[in-house]
């Protein structure tokens, strides 16, 4: 039996504007480590918005999320923001870089927020990730002179540097082509399969979620198959 | 360490705008060396007018007025104590101007702790005679080292040496406006007449200008003891007796004190030159309103400059928050921003401020009204520096509160899903 590092028991999310829908209904699952979970459905079933609060950064919905086993329901903004920081790395569609900073400055900064190591050690640490990614020779480039993938690549280091329980992606690939894409996901393979991180992915693309090793199907706000 | 984090961040993003930011920064530098310059020329000025009289205005000031008895003999009457009494046409009696038993008086004064000098003094009306004319004059007999380490007597005879005031028997120094009137030299004698027509011959070894017309056109000192002469009174006879404080602002409760104590009448510095502190208070008051005025101007264009970068950065907050920055954080970096402006910006104007008001301070400036002064005048006190940066690091901050308030309450979420 393995250990479940997330768990969602009854949450609901309901939007007031402009009139009350309810976007989520009654959810109700658990990822265990080293598991590499795709989020699938139609446009607009949710999924995001799913994604966000099991990220804590929503935190008006009603149900119990558990991360590590500890419930995050009555946390507060900044404890929110340790276990962020600490538990969670987080790929977003666009990349998300920011241009005030080089890239390994960008890798870097989650791990000086987090502050469990020295800056010395932190650049060593934010190295050996570009070269998982194999990205490292762009490390003293400022963001907005990579590609696209590069950036996304960038940004997966970054979500990496604290070495996180878990790595949420909203359709990270979303905003690549065909042949970045299948990079991107190349490296999510790898870092489930080399180093067992555990990874939880939307997306749209239906070959990507067919090489994960399991899929969570929505439909109108609810899981119809896990 | 999370400290060291915040700092770079911020410096990162100040950087990253430098333009603005040196905008903002010269908006607070102008503001803080007008605010300086401001304040030090104005209380420059306003010492100088001050000088012009309260230096040489006693504290405290005892002389005896010819007024009518406020006590007239009926009050005295055992048979009607209990009455009202009216006395119509009351009179002055022929009375002295002179302080009686002014020795006595002195030297308790002198024992007393709160003051910091006395200098006895007569003044008498005279007439200057100049051919068939006469003009009117009034006499001031002084104790010429007292006068002067009180009252910096010195530093107002612009010809001649005051000493010989104390030196030469029968000497004048004379008010430069009388002296140009009557034409007379430095070696001079001149003539003057007392109101009861006795006449006496002075020599004329220095002039005296207050820089106040109206003065200088009458006014002249002699020593105590010519004076006693010419008035045909004893060694004994004085008509006033100014006392110097340690602390100016007793003086109102002295006065009181002394004209109860001594029964003489007795004037504060306070009362007798009530509308030059009025002057001075307003003139105190304007620089401090421009000069907070400007502060507040350059606050604006602060908040201005960091409202616009947190609406730019909205999303760099909004990844510093999903990456584990706490409100507080994404707060401190923005108010941290703000106060490097005001900090940096407000050096600066400390520093152009005093260098612009000692630049003012070497410019000539020569009247005849004020004998003294040379250059423009400027106060360096210290308490405009303290102002100055303590206001402008209250302005950055409140400039820089909102905006970092706004910007720790961005949610990353709909900054996210806004993409
Ligand atoms: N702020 C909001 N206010 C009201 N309704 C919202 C808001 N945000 C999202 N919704 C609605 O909630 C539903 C779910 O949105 P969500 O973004 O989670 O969909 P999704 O599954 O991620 O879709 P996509 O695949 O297109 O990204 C949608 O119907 C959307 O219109
Ligand atoms: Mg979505």
């Amino acid at each position: 039996m393995s250990e479940i590092i997330l768990e969602a028991k009854n949450i609901s999310k309901y939007f007031h504007d402009p009139l009350t829908i309810q976007v989520l209904k009654d959810i109700n699952f658990s990822i265990n480590k080293s598991d590499f979970v795709a989020v699938t459905g139609r446009s607009g079933c949710g999924k995001s918005t799913l994604l966000y609060i099991l990220s804590t950064m929503d935190t008006d919905y009603t149900g119990d999320l558990y991360i590590d086993g500890i419930k995050m329901g009555n946390k507060k903004e900044g404890e929110l923001a340790i276990v962020r920081n600490e538990k969670i790395g987080f790929v977003f569609q666009f990349h998300y870089l920011l241009n005030e900073f080089s890239v390994l400055r960008n890798v870097m900064l989650p791990g000086l927020k987090l502050g469990k190591y020295d800056e010395k050690e932190i650049e060593a640490r934010a190295y050996e990730k570009l070269k998982i990614l194999e990205i490292e020779n762009e490390a003293l480039k400022s963001p907005n002179q990579l590609s696209g993938g590069q950036k996304q690549r960038v940004a997966i280091a970054r979500a990496l540097i604290n070495d996180p329980l878990i790595i949420m992606g909203d359709e990270p690939t979303g905003n690549l082509d065909k042949k970045n894409s299948e990079i991107v996901f190349n490296i999510f393979q790898e870092l489930s399969q080399v180093y067992n991180q555990t990874l939880l992915i939307v997306t749209h693309d239906n070959d990507f979620a067919d090489r994960t090793d399991r899929i969570i199907e929505m439909e109108d706000g609810k899981i119809i198959s896990i | 360490m999370n400290l060291k984090l915040l700092f770079s961040v911020s410096k990162s993003l100040l950087f990253a705008r430098w333009k603005q930011t040196l905008v903002a920064a010269i908006g607070v530098t102008f503001s803080i060396t007008m605010f300086i310059t401001l304040l030090s020329f104005m209380s420059g000025l306003n010492d100088l007018l001050d000088g012009l009289i309260l230096n040489r205005t006693p504290h405290v000031r005892l002389y005896n007025e010819i007024q009518p008895s406020k006590k007239q003999p009926i009050d005295y009457a055992e048979k009607h104590k209990n009455d009202y009494n009216f006395v119509n046409s009351v009179k002055p009696k022929n009375e002295r101007l002179e302080i009686y038993n002014n020795g006595a008086i002195i030297n308790v004064l002198k024992k007393d702790k709160r003051i910091l000098g006395i200098a006895p003094k007569i003044t008498a009306q005279v007439f200057y005679n100049v051919g068939a004319i006469d003009l009117t004059g009034v006499i001031n007999g002084i104790d010429v080292e007292e006068e002067n380490r009180l009252f910096m007597f010195k530093d107002y005879v612009t010809a001649g040496n005051y000493i010989n005031l104390k030196n030469i028997p029968n000497s004048i120094v004379l008010g430069k406006g009388a002296a140009e009137k009557m034409m007379t030299n430095i070696g001079d004698v001149i003539q003057v007449t007392t109101i009861k027509g006795e006449r006496m011959q002075l020599k004329v070894v220095g002039y005296f200008q207050s820089g106040l017309q109206d003065i200088d056109k009458v006014q002249s000192y002699t020593s105590l003891s010519t004076a006693q002469k010419l008035l045909g009174e004893s060694n004994s006879y004085i008509t006033d007796i100014q006392i110097k404080l340690k602390d100016i602002t007793l003086a109102p409760s002295l006065t009181i004190e002394y004209q109860k104590l001594f029964d003489v009448e007795a004037i504060d510095i306070q009362t007798a030159n009530s509308q030059f502190e009025t002057g001075s208070s307003i003139r105190t008051l304007i620089s401090y309103a421009v000069g907070i005025t400007l502060l507040i101007v350059a606050g604006f264009g602060i908040y201005n400059i960091l409202n616009m970068m947190i609406y730019e950065k909205m999303d760099s907050i909004a990844i510093l928050k999903a990456t584990g920055f706490s409100g507080k954080d994404v707060n401190l970096v923005f108010i941290i921003i703000a106060l490097t402006i005001g900090i940096f910006g407000g050096m600066l104007g400390l520093l152009f401020g005093f260098s612009l008001s000692a630049l003012i301070d070497q410019i000539p400036f020569n009247t005849a009204a004020l004998p003294t002064i040379k250059t423009y005048p400027i106060n360096y006190n210290p308490k405009f520096y303290i102002i100055g940066s303590i206001f402008s690091i209250v302005t950055t901050y409140l400039a820089g509160y909102f905006p970092s308030r706004k910007a720790s309450k961005i949610d990353p979420v709909i900054i996210i899903r806004g993409k």
